[in-house]
């Protein structure tokens, strides 16, 4: 019901209009040369036959294999092992790296913390299948290797998370503890520690539970764990086994995720 | 939070005001000597000494267990010691040139994979996590949607990218089905989630002016998510790319391949420069999104 000389309500101004289609068409633009460029080496016989395939792995898929249950009952306890004992290694590295990374706990701020930074980004941009697979050349297949993979890639995560919660604290506290002539240790111990508790536990679990879903894969690349049968069924094509392994995992990452959630839930 | 002040306070040795001054002027020393407790002590994290305890040996036996149950083969470990060191060593001298054209070629894969799927799997899941908004979707739709993304986030990227490896075949294209799969449940769940805790009066406001279902979305929801939605979006773009990085181990392209068979080779120079070019292209978009989503938010 606009008048003749009122203009009509618009959300954005007309140069803020052409920018944003500009922007979108920019994206386009992309995605079409990227698509290209993706799927040049593309063979798409080998597309156009995935319902056919699809239908076929299907078939061959199910039922599964529940005798195959027998053999997997060890595999699981050394995926169990892989995520817990890795857990544990990557807190006592990750608590000093973040009272090293933490602003406020941090001993020196030019030197020592971007070294911190570091070793926090690092561990964090690197998956934890690339270091396993980095560690089975080096320490040879197997469980140990899996757990120190599970470790590296979580001291990024739990480090991060951790000194996060270290700046966070409340200074008062600190300085309380500190009033009543407390060394740095003992400031640390009953000013820091505390505060932060319940924060570490819930990452920790958090972080846990993470690995579970991690440990159950890292046997692809040779790791130890569950992965390994699913590694060796796969390249028989074995599928019924395949599929029970599938439904394993799923049940213990639904597993390990309820764990956790309820432990945090306990916690916090 | 427990705040350890509200336990320190009541065993503290601090005398109580509220005694009389002529009972404190007739046993003026005794207060201080004796009725007090002199030494305070940190209550333990769990009350019950009985539960502590069987805590404590119930940790004790499953480390025992658990670290036995690993079965180090230190021959092995002492051969691959010297691995390490030239693993090490590539750190320190990477080579990028002598495998430069796979190297290039990896990570060309790895980026418009990421690219792509970031982009094909947040078209769909926009949809997907609109149906999944309780205050948005009927019942049946919401329920249809919910269990879409239930399959799509408790199926790791790599088991689904074995799946769609022995469908399409080798190759970036099953790298790409993999990542828009794993977009989804990721994406969906976030923005169902932020969609039902938008502001319900201006969405109220909005359809009071008699605005259909879709102008209710466009003119009342849509604003309020958008800056979310970019800012999710951008973080699976980084959370994508680190997966292309992995995905190719099982053969769904990407630079993970070229890792792999760099490491399969034993040539540890150029899979150190493999390695050096992913962290440093993971830094490079964790920090241009996390700046882009502090403009945008």
């Amino acid at each position: 019901m606009s008048g003749a000389g009122q203009p009509l309500w618009r959300r954005r101004s007309r140069a803020a209009e052409l920018l944003r289609w500009l922007g979108w068409l920019l994206l386009v633009l992309l995605f079409v040369v990227c698509w290209t460029l993706m799927t040049q080496e593309q063979i798409w016989e080998f597309v156009w036959d995935a319902p056919t395939q699809a239908a076929d792995l299907f078939s061959r898929m199910v039922p599964p294999r529940w005798s195959y249950m027998d053999s997997l009952w060890l595999p699981l306890w050394d995926t169990l092992n892989i995520a817990t004992l890795g857990t544990l290694l990557a807190l006592l590295i990750a608590v000093p790296v973040a009272f090293l990374a933490a602003r406020n706990t941090t001993p020196s701020l030019l030197l020592v913390r971007p070294v911190a930074l570091f070793i926090i980004v690092a561990s964090r941009s690197v998956n934890a299948l690339i270091w396993a697979l980095l560690l089975v050349t080096i320490l040879g297949p197997g469980l140990l290797a899996g757990v120190i993979a599970i470790a590296l890639r979580s001291v990024g995560f739990i480090g991060k998370l951790l000194y996060e919660a270290i700046e966070e604290i409340d200074t008062r506290q600190v300085e309380a503890v500190r009033a009543t002539g407390a060394g740095p240790a003992q400031v640390l111990d009953y000013g820091i520690v505390p505060q932060i508790l319940p924060a570490f536990a819930g990452i920790a679990v958090f972080r846990w539970d993470i690995n579970i879903r991690e440990s159950t894969v890292l046997g692809l690349v040779g790791a130890g764990g569950i992965g390994l049968q699913l590694k060796a069924s796969v390249d028989v094509l074995a599928w019924p086994q395949v599929t029970l392994i599938f439904i394993v995992i799923l049940a213990t990452v639904i597993a390990s995720e309820w764990l956790s959630a309820r432990v945090r839930r306990a916690l916090i | 939070m427990t705040r350890p002040a509200s336990r320190t306070t009541r065993t503290s040795p601090v005398p109580s005001e509220t005694a009389e001054p002529t009972l404190r002027d007739q046993a003026p020393r005794r207060h201080q000597s004796r009725d007090w407790p002199s030494h305070w002590r940190r209550p333990p994290l769990i009350a019950d000494a009985r539960l502590r305890w069987a805590l404590i040996i119930a940790v004790a036996c499953y480390l025992v267990l658990g670290i036995g149950s690993l079965e180090v083969n230190w021959a092995r470990v002492a051969d691959g010691w010297e691995r390490g060191l030239r693993f090490l060593g590539g750190f320190l001298q990477p080579d990028f040139q002598s495998r430069w054209g796979d190297i290039e070629q990896g990570l060309m894969e790895s980026l418009t994979m990421t690219l792509t799927a970031t982009v094909v799997g947040v078209l769909i899941s926009v949809p997907i996590g609109i149906g999944a908004a309780r205050n948005l979707a009927p019942m049946p739709v919401y329920l249809l949607c919910r269990g879409i993304i239930a399959v799509s986030r408790s199926l790791q990227e790599i088991i689904v990218a074995i799946l769609f490896v022995a469908m399409v075949g080798f190759g970036p294209l099953a790298g790409f089905l993999t990542l828009a799969f794993a977009t989804i449940g990721f994406l969906s769940k976030l923005l169902a989630e932020d969609i039902e805790e938008i502001d319900a009066a201006q969405a109220e406001a909005v359809r009071a002016t008699g605005a259909s279902w879709l102008q209710v979305l466009n003119y009342a929801v849509q604003p309020q998510v958008m800056p979310r939605l970019i800012g999710l979006s951008l973080y699976r773009l980084d959370i994508n790319f680190r997966e292309s990085a992995v995905i190719g181990i099982v053969g769904a392209g990407g630079v993970g391949a070229t890792l792999n068979t760099a490491i399969d080779r034993y040539e540890y120079d150029s899979a150190a420069a493999v390695l050096l070019l992913i962290i440093a292209i993971v830094m490079l978009t964790e920090y241009s999104s996390s700046w882009v989503r502090r403009q945008v938010q």
